[in-house]
């Protein structure tokens, strides 16, 4: 056992180099630092750190073996449960799932099991060998949507001996994944990869398929699926309604992102799609994609990038560390500021955005002191670009085509927690069209146990 | 990949492509567009669907070369393929139920414009037809329109063919001629859907036009293509693009037309001033 109280340290590219490229900020384990950190681990008996993950790893075993060093075994037993660990180890909130529950993490730091993951995938990426599951008999399923919902269902299922085909909208499979998450965190090479591996398990995948419009729910049971899973994701943004919110240079985070990501408009003009960033940047809201983009646009070469949130640092919904990678790059942070409406030129471009400032009042129904205006302070702010990160809803395409799948008020599909059944019999749900924006591993989650459910719901249903 | 099976240049600088993408055919209304993408480093480019075979598993798009992306689509030729095909998107629209309607068309706006008024004419509506163009080699599918339409205006900037001056010129005649109009429905030019939709505004007649923002998804994923109409933002690519002309904002969708035209000149090779990005080319 080691006596070492923290973590193993992640070699990262220092922040003055990496504002201006968008190689990954992290740079991974070498074999000894992963074998050094897998020794931390207690080996538990009754291991806590499992039951924070959402797809069960197998998280003592895989890291006995990286503490043997044998990655390749050790990367074989994670992908018994997670068919994307390389994408887990960089972006799961680690310290709210497995790590939270760590034993070890009661008197010191954790066990950094998804440094550990990453290390275990990235070391086994090009030694892999997938076998195609070639007995595709037990049915069809349809599984719409690319994201990690629906990969995961897809994999699960494919390797029950379900035939699988996936329906993408986009030119990319991924979903937030491809264009949302920025390289500089997710290399887009990785999430290629590890979807390649999926496909080579007979998993068959659709581009430029917007179910709703190509064709309908109806149809793809009259094609012969046995079972529909939708993972579609929640792809809507959402605007303040304010004053100027339609001027040039105020996007949305997903316009912003898309563009760069999926577009690679940060390779422009080899790329041809273009992207604006101007000289000071704000980003309307604290969580992950607000930091993405703010951290984007300072990597586009804009002079300042400002997060603008009207809560308090304690409240950010952002994962540490990305807040910290942020702040360590030169973000700056103005915290307890409402923004009231833009200003614009004659042209139409943004020239500045008026705020209010806020204090924190009694706590609301979520338990967070509610942020209440200061009146009379608003101040306008020397801004020329205007980033949108706050929230996302389902997009409606496929539901408006599908109206007897139930919703709530939100737009978010009903769906049973445990298997993802919908008002719709034969169709299943998971991911963020469910729960609303969340988070990559409970996405995947969702995908397994709608798997499960799914297997249960077919093999039910032949008899 | 989607194959093109026939290239056709209709006029200098507009070109006709069929496409073979039979699911998007099978499901295409008059009002659908689609996206496409020539190659790996290719922008996303809406398109109307300017025309459909469900039998032969075909879409037609006819493409104005304006700039960079349209002008790399005009060179393919048949055989060759688009990398991706999306759609059909967008809300179609419909046709039944009018007995009388004008449509006004600004040099490519007959294109989109076309599968709207064979449709109508194939529900019995009495069409009349302005194509407007600034000069006579770009009116396109002239004989198309007059096929299906009971009276066919042409009108140019420099009169070279039919009127001499503005499409709106001609459409307040048909206005004065006509008191049974039920629906103008008008694509060009975002600045002749203004003028034509101030002019029906004066006589009081329902207009529709179809607006070609800037898209980059296309399914309402980045609200990019944001719109205001009768004081609500939309976007066009779910909620449209076809909108009642009275309620729409042209001078902001003018506006935000220019989002990008500086760039536009970077990606077909010109300097542009300013700093660029931080990240040097990779
Ligand atoms: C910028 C950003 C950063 C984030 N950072 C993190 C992070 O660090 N860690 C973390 O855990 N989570 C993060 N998240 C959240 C996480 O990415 C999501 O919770 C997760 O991707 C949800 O997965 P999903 O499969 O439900 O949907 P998505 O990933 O949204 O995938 C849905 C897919 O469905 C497709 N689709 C939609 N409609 C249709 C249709 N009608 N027909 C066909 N296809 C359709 C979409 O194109 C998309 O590919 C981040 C999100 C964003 C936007
Ligand atoms: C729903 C929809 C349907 C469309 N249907 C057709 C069609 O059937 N045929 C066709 O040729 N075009 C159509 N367009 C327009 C077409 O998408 C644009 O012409 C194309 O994207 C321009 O790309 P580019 O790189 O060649 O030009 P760019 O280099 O991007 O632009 C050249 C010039 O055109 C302007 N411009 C750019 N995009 C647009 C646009 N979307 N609309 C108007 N001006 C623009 C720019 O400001 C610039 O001045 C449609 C657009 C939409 C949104
Ligand atoms: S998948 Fe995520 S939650 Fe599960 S063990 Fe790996 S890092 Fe932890
Ligand atoms: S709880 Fe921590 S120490 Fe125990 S098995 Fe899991 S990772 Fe190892
Ligand atoms: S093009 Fe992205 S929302 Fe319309």
């Amino acid at each position: 056992m080691s006596k070492q109280t923290k973590k193993t340290k992640m070699p990262e590219q220092n922040p003055q180099q990496r504002v201006n490229n968008f190689g990954e900020v992290a740079l991974g384990y070498s074999a000894e630092d992963a074998i050094n950190e897998a020794k931390r681990c207690l080996q538990c008996k009754n291991p806590l750190c499992m039951q924070g993950c959402p797809v069960e790893v197998d998280i003592p075993d895989f890291i006995a073996l990286v503490a043997e060093g044998k990655f390749e075994e050790a990367a074989k037993k994670i992908k018994e449960k997670n068919n994307l660990p390389a994408i887990c180890g960089r972006v799961c909130p680690q310290e709210e799932q497995c790590e939270r529950k760590c034993i070890v993490g009661i008197k010191n730091e954790p066990v950094a099991i998804g440094r550990l993951e990453r290390f275990v995938a990235d070391y086994a990426r090009d030694k892999e060998e997938i076998e195609a599951v070639t007995k595709q008999d037990k049915g069809k399923v349809a599984i719409i949507g690319a994201g990690p919902a629906g990969l995961t269902g897809a994999a699960d299922l494919a390797k029950m001996g379900y035939q699988v085909t996936i329906f993408e909208a986009f030119h990319e499979v991924g979903g937030v994944l491809t264009y949302g998450i920025p390289e500089f965190r997710l290399p887009k090479a990785i999430v290629k990869d590890e979807v390649e591996k999926i496909e080579k398990l007979g998993v068959e995948i659709k581009l430029n398929h917007v179910i709703g419009k190509i064709k309908g729910v109806d149809e793809l049971f009259e094609e012969g699926y046995d079972a529909v899973f939708v993972g579609t994701g929640a792809g809507l943004p959402r605007f303040l309604g304010l004053e100027g919110e339609n001027l040039n240079g105020v996007y949305s985070a997903n316009e912003f992102l898309t563009r760069v990501n999926l577009m690679k408009a940060y390779r422009f003009p080899e790329y041809k799609t273009p992207v604006y960033v101007g000289k000071r940047v704000a980003v309307i809201g604290a969580g992950n994609v607000a930091m993405d983009a703010a951290r984007t646009a300072l990597r586009l070469g804009a002079e300042e990038s400002i997060i603008v949130y009207r809560r308090a640092r304690e409240q950010m919904p952002a994962r540490e560390e990305e807040i910290h990678h942020a702040e360590e790059e030169g973000i700056q942070f103005k915290l307890l500021n409402n923004p009231t409406r833009i200003l614009g030129n004659e042209e139409g471009f943004v020239t500045g955005m008026e705020c209010i400032k806020m204090e924190l009042g009694k706590p609301d129904d979520s338990g967070r002191r509610r942020p209440v205006p200061i009146e009379g302070s608003e101040w306008v702010m020397d801004v020329d670009t205007v980033i949108m990160a706050i929230g996302q809803s389902p997009n409606p395409i496929l539901l408006k085509d599908s109206p007897e799948i139930e919703t709530t008020k939100w737009g978010t599909i009903v769906a049973d927690e445990d298997t993802g059944e919908t008002s719709k019999a034969g169709v299943f749900a998971g991911g963020d069209t469910v729960t609303g924006a969340a988070t990559v591993i409970e996405a995947m989650g969702a995908g397994k146990r709608a798997a499960r459910a799914i297997d249960e719901y077919i093999k039910g249903s032949k008899k | 990949m989607y194959k093109i099976l026939e290239k056709e240049v209709l006029a200098p600088k507009i070109t006709k492509f069929k496409v073979l993408a039979p699911n998007v055919a099978a499901k295409a209304q008059p009002g659908h567009f689609l996206i496409v993408r020539v190659d790996e480093q290719a922008e996303r480019i809406p398109l109307t669907i300017a025309d459909y075979d469900r039998q032969e598993g075909s879409v037609t798009i006819i493409v104005q070369e304006v700039g960079y992306s349209s002008e790399e689509i005009c060179k393919l030729e048949a055989g060759d393929s688009f990398l991706d095909l999306v759609g059909p998107l967008g809300e179609h629209i419909e046709t039944e139920n009018y007995k009388k309607v004008v449509c006004v068309a600004g040099g490519l706006g007959a294109a989109p414009l076309y599968p709207k008024a064979k449709s109508l004419s194939e529900e019995g509506t009495e069409v009349i037809t302005i194509l407007g163009a600034r000069t006579k080699e770009l009116i396109i599918l002239e004989e198309d329109f007059a096929e299906l339409s009971q009276q066919l205006y042409i009108s140019t900037d420099d009169g070279s063919k039919g009127h001499q001056g503005f499409v709106t010129d001609v459409l307040k005649e048909v206005l004065e001629e006509n008191d049974d109009i039920d629906l103008v429905i008008t694509i060009g030019p975002m600045i002749m859907m203004k003028f034509v939709s101030e002019l029906t505004k004066e006589y009081g007649v329902n207009t529709m036009v179809s607006l070609n923002s800037l898209m980059v998804d296309g399914t309402g994923m980045c609200g990019g293509c944001r719109v205001t109409v009768g004081g609500e933002t939309k976007f066009a690519c779910v909620d449209g693009p076809a909108f009642d002309g009275h309620l729409v904002d042209f001078d902001e969708q003018l506006r935000r037309q220019q989002f990008y035209s500086d760039h536009e000149k970077l990606a077909h090779g010109h300097e542009i001033g300013g700093e660029g990005c931080r990240v040097k080319a990779n």
